[in-house]
Order: structure tokens, then sequence, then C-alpha cells
């Protein structure tokens, strides 16, 4: 206890007072090093528009463009495709599109401007996989008798209803994200600006 | 020795503890005389990881991290492994014996991380060695994780977004967590070159600290032996354990016999299957990267499907958390459970050969469900068919093996430990 006694608190005080001030500075050293960890300037600039053309999209079928590296679809519906929609309803996990990602303008039950476009982001809302198509109904689908048409996601079987609704009882949370987009002229759709912001 | 080699050991030894190092480590070093088949594979994870850091270094000389399309429209980093699998001399081989020494990594470590279950080596007082290990055995999965990016195949690629996107079902930290990792909105350019770095430079630096950490502390205990007694209670006159024996040259010779047939296996699937049937590298990482189309079937290299089906098991969400959280939680939860054995384990014995019938049970069951959980791991989701229930049972079980060991390793009926080693 000898040591103790003889102790300078001076000194101690000193000493912690420097080692207070070193650590404060090495933990503001760690700022830059964390921040360029963040995306860059340039890899937030890389989110530009991008325009569809959609005049050569037949009925029923799909395009894809990509936006911000991202797949965005494009799904151009029939009569038929949409006449499936409503009986869902009681199916999916968010049929009313409460909990999911899109505009206010789609926030409807076909979840677009036009019925007959679907312009959604093509990731899985679970861990970012792509779903793939499944357009064939019933057996044919490999998804059972009463499939309508939609997506699976073929990382864990999250599956999507044609206005990119997902299932109940799905890993997949929500809606697949709505972008923000717009109609430049009936047939030309610019994806990522809808003059909102 | 002559006297003048002698004389610049003795001037070396003045400077730097040379000798005493080699005698605290290797010659002087008492092992326990009853070492068997399981305790190659400590020695062997070690060369393991010597063969990795060697390939490495050269495939580092030929290799690009760099997402951008070339002039023929192959991302640059996919066409230079290409190019070492093609036009480098000698770059087939080093490519193969690194891709194929990720696959023998983890078999080597778990049978090593068997071994210390079978005889109790995470026990009292090697609980720091245990969890030096499961350190080690962490920053493994990391530096094979980021290493699977960089042929930036399509496994690759959705492999990786599949992972990080784990992180973003953290809550409220999550997002920009994923964001921080990602270094992009997305799996990109960013994201190869960081993982590069961290593949090449800082995981391993970690690695080999954890490595020597481990060896240190199990040199300071002592290593524990098939019996599970400590041989350092029964010493001779001089203070040497009776059943130990020097680590050199004994161990050294014996673990050589270890290393001549590990490389014997290694060879064969180095040369005759180096893909290993699509498990060691997946036939869709041959397609490069596609941010815009996921495989039809994604599942990740066999080494991490056990706990990939962790994750796949927890379907219902809980306290308003959605699933894919508490799936994480079960992933991440499966492997850190291994560092807690040395406090779930109230055994009296150490060893499986004194350990009671309910234990000897236990094991052999979490073993059987291990290899399921493995199993179904590369299998499609069947939508809550029979193979989803079969992954949820087990992965019940699986945590039973570790939550309930303190009720039933307490209960078994152990026969009575020997004095001193047997055999």
């Amino acid at each position: 206890m000898s040591v103790e006694e003889k102790m300078d608190s001076g000194r101690r005080q000193l000493l912690l007072a420097t080692s207070v001030a070193g650590g404060a500075a090495a933990a503001a050293t760690a700022v830059p090093f964390v921040a360029s960890l963040t995306p860059s300037e340039r890899a937030k600039a890389a989110g530009a528009p991008v325009e569809a053309d959609v005049s050569k999209l037949a009925p029923g079928e799909m395009m894809t463009v990509e936006w911000q590296g991202k797949p965005v679809w494009i799904l151009r519906r029939t009569e038929e495709m949409l006449a499936t929609l409503k009986p869902l309803d009681d199916q999916l996990a968010d049929p009313m599109s409460e909990k999911s990602i899109q505009p206010e303008y789609a926030k409807n039950e076909a979840r677009s401007i036009k019925p007959e476009f679907l312009v959604t982001i093509g990731i899985c809302t679970h861990l970012g996989c792509s779903p793939s198509q499944k357009f064939k109904i019933g057996a044919e689908s490999g998804l059972g008798d009463a499939w309508p048409g939609g997506f699976l996601c073929p990382c864990h079987g999250s599956t999507f209803d044609l206005a990119a609704r997902v299932y109940a009882g799905k890993p997949a949370p929500t809606n697949l994200e709505i972008p923000p987009h717009k109609y430049l002229a009936d047939t030309k759709i610019l994806i990522g600006d809808d003059g909102t912001a | 020795m002559t006297t003048k080699s002698q004389a610049l050991l003795n001037w070396v030894d003045e400077r730097f503890p040379l000798t005493s190092t080699w005698k605290a480590h290797l010659s002087e070093y008492y092992a326990p005389k009853n070492f068997n088949f399981w305790y190659f594979f400590g020695s062997l994870a070690l060369m393991v990881l010597v063969i990795q850091i060697v390939t490495g270094i050269f495939l580092v000389m030929h290799y690009k991290p760099d997402a951008s399309l070339n002039a023929s429209g192959v991302p640059v980093a996919f066409a230079a492994v290409e190019y070492i699998m093609r036009d480098v001399p000698g770059g087939w081989l080093i490519r193969y014996m690194h891709s194929t020494g990720a696959s023998a990594f983890f078999v080597v470590v778990y049978m090593h991380m068997f071994r210390g279950m079978l005889y109790g080596s995470y026990r009292k007082p090697r609980e720091l060695i245990w969890l030096f290990g499961v350190g080690i055995f962490l920053a493994l999965m990391a530096e094979a994780f980021m290493g699977y990016l960089l042929p930036w195949g399509q496994m690759s690629f959705w492999g990786a977004q599949v992972i990080v996107n784990l992180f973003s079902a953290i809550p409220v930290i999550g997002p920009d967590l994923a964001l921080v990792i990602r270094g992009d909105f997305v799996v990109s350019d960013a994201t190869l070159n960081r993982f590069f770095s961290f593949h090449v430079i800082a995981v391993p630096l970690v690695l080999i600290g954890l490595v020597l950490a481990h060896i240190v502390a199990l040199h300071e205990v002592g290593s524990n032996n098939p019996d599970g007694v400590e041989i350092k209670k029964k010493k001779d006159a001089n203070g040497i354990p009776l059943d130990g024996i020097p680590f050199h040259p004994y161990y050294t010779v014996k673990d050589i016999v270890g290393v001549v047939g590990f490389l014997f296996v290694f060879s064969a699937v180095l040369f005759f299957a180096p893909e290993g049937g699509g498990y060691f590298l997946e036939y869709n990482n041959f397609l490069p990267a596609d941010p815009l189309v996921t495989p039809p079937h994604i599942a990740p290299v066999w080494y991490f499907t056990p706990f990939y089906s962790l994750l796949r098991a927890v379907t219902y969400p809980l306290f308003g958390l959605d699933a894919k959280f508490w799936g994480v939680i079960a992933m991440g939860a499966g492997v850190v459970i291994f560092a807690f054995l040395p406090w779930l384990d109230r055994s009296p014995v150490k060893s499986i050969r004194y350990k009671g019938p309910i234990f000897k049970t236990a094991l052999v069951l979490f073993v059987i469900i291990f290899f399921i959980l493995g199993y179904l791991g590369v299998q499609p989701p069947d939508n809550g068919g029979i193979k989803d229930r079969t992954t949820q049972i087990c992965s019940v079980l699986y945590f039973a093996f570790f939550l309930l060991m303190p009720f039933y390793s307490k209960m078994d009926k152990c026969k009575a430990e020997p004095e001193r080693v047997t055999s």
C-alpha cells in the first residue's frame, strides 16, 4: 500500500487528461476511415433516370431495364392477367400495399399508373434476389393447380402476383418496390423521375 | 555442434530468445503420448493456411478486382480469373489449389472442432484456446465469403447480395450497415474492391493473429488427449509429465504422416475433381455476374449450408420483427453458440470415452443433424413441404443439443476417469 500513499495525484490527473485527449484524437481519426466506406459521390450520382420504350412490348410480355444497377421490370398485362388480381386479396400479405414502398400514384389495386403497364423493381424484398417469371397458369407452372401467374423468387421461395404483391406466409415481408416513374408519351416511360422531386 | 555454429547461436540467443522458444514450443513441449487420428487436424489446418496464403500471394499477381466490362463485354475480374486459368503458366494449378484449399480448410477445421467435442478439449483450463478457435472459425467464414465474390460470377454476385442483405434485417441500423458494407446501393465495383482488400489483407492478418494466440494459449496449459486427463498431474523428478513426450521429434514426425495422407486426398481432388461435383466451385459461377438475373437455384458453398439452413428455418415473425431478422439471429447464434460449450458441458469427465450414454447419443444425433442441415441447405425450398419442415425440426434439435447440455451432461451416468492416460 505504500506505493499508493506516495502517489502523486497531480501527475495521475495529468496522465488521465492526456489519455482522454489522446483517445478522443484517435476516435476522431477513425471518422474519415468509416466515411470512406459509405457510397462515394460517383456512386450517389449514378442513379440517373432511364427511358424505356414500350411500343414493341406485346401484351403478356415483360422487358427489363437497368436503373441504379437494379433490374426494373415493365410488364404489359392483358385483361385476363388483370382479372387475376382482385380474387387474390385474402391470400396476400399486404394486398392494399399499406406497408410496401411505392409512389402515391401506384398505391392502387394494379399498383400502376396505367393498369396495363406494371413498372416494378425486380428485387425481392426478402434478401435481394431477382424473382423469375412464372406467367404460366396452373399445374404447368410447377406451382400448383391454382397458380394464377406471377413471380417466384428462386432463393427462398417467395411468390408474387401479377401486381408484384407478395403472398402471405412467405419470407418476403412486403410487395416489390415500385420506382418513381412517369409517362413521357403514350409508350415512353421515364424511370427514376416522376417530376415530384 | 561445431564450436563456430554454437558461438553464432549463443550470439543470437543473447539478443533474441531463439533456443528458448524452440524448446518451449517444440523440443521441450510435452504433449500426451496417446494422441490418435483426430489429432492430425490441428497441424493440417496450419498447413492449409500456409497453402492458402502462398497460392493467394501468387493469384493476386494476376487478378484484378474490377467489375467494369472489358472490350469484349466481360467483367474484368471474371476475365482475370479465366486468364489465370487459361493463359498464366501454372495458373490453373495455383487457382485450383486455392479454391480446393478453401474447401479443404473447412473439412479440416470441422474435423478439428469435432475432435474438441469428442474429448472435451474446450473444458477448463482450455476455455480460451476454444474461444480463440471459435474466433478463427468466424474469421475463416468471413474470409471464405469475401473470397467467393472475387471471381465475379453469378453465384459470387447473388451470394454476396443475399448475405449483405441479411445485415439490413437488423432493426434501426440495418439498412445503413448494409450500405457501408456494400459501399453502394447494390453489390458493385465498390463492393468487389473492398472485399478484395479484406480478403487479402485485413482478415488474413486477424486470422494469423488468432492462430498465434490459439497456439500460445495451448502451449501455456498443455494439450488435452483422448482420455481427457491432465498429464501435468503426474510428473517425474525433473518436472516432466510421466505421460508426456516432446512434441519434436515425436509429433512432428507423426504429423508428417498426416500431411502425406492429406496430400494424397487433396491432390486427388485437385487433379481429378477440382470443382468437387459443383460443391467446391458451383457451376453457375462459370457465368459472369449479371445484376439483372438471379440464377434459378442459388445455394451457398457446402461449408456454409448447415448455417444457411438455420437461416431458412425461421419463417414466423416474432415480437413485431420480421422473420428475416430472426433467421439472421438463428444463423449467427448457430455459429456463436459453439463459444459457450466450455460452460454448457457440466459433465464430471472430459472425454467421450468416459461420458455416459446420454451425451454419446446427443453427440451422434448432433452430427447427423449437422449433415442433414448441410444437405437441406443446398436444396431449393419447397414452400412448407417436407424439406422445410425437416429443416425446422433439425434446427430446433441443433439448438437443443447446446441449450439442454447443462442438464443432460449433469444427469448422465459417467464412468470414472483413469489416473493416467491409457494405451
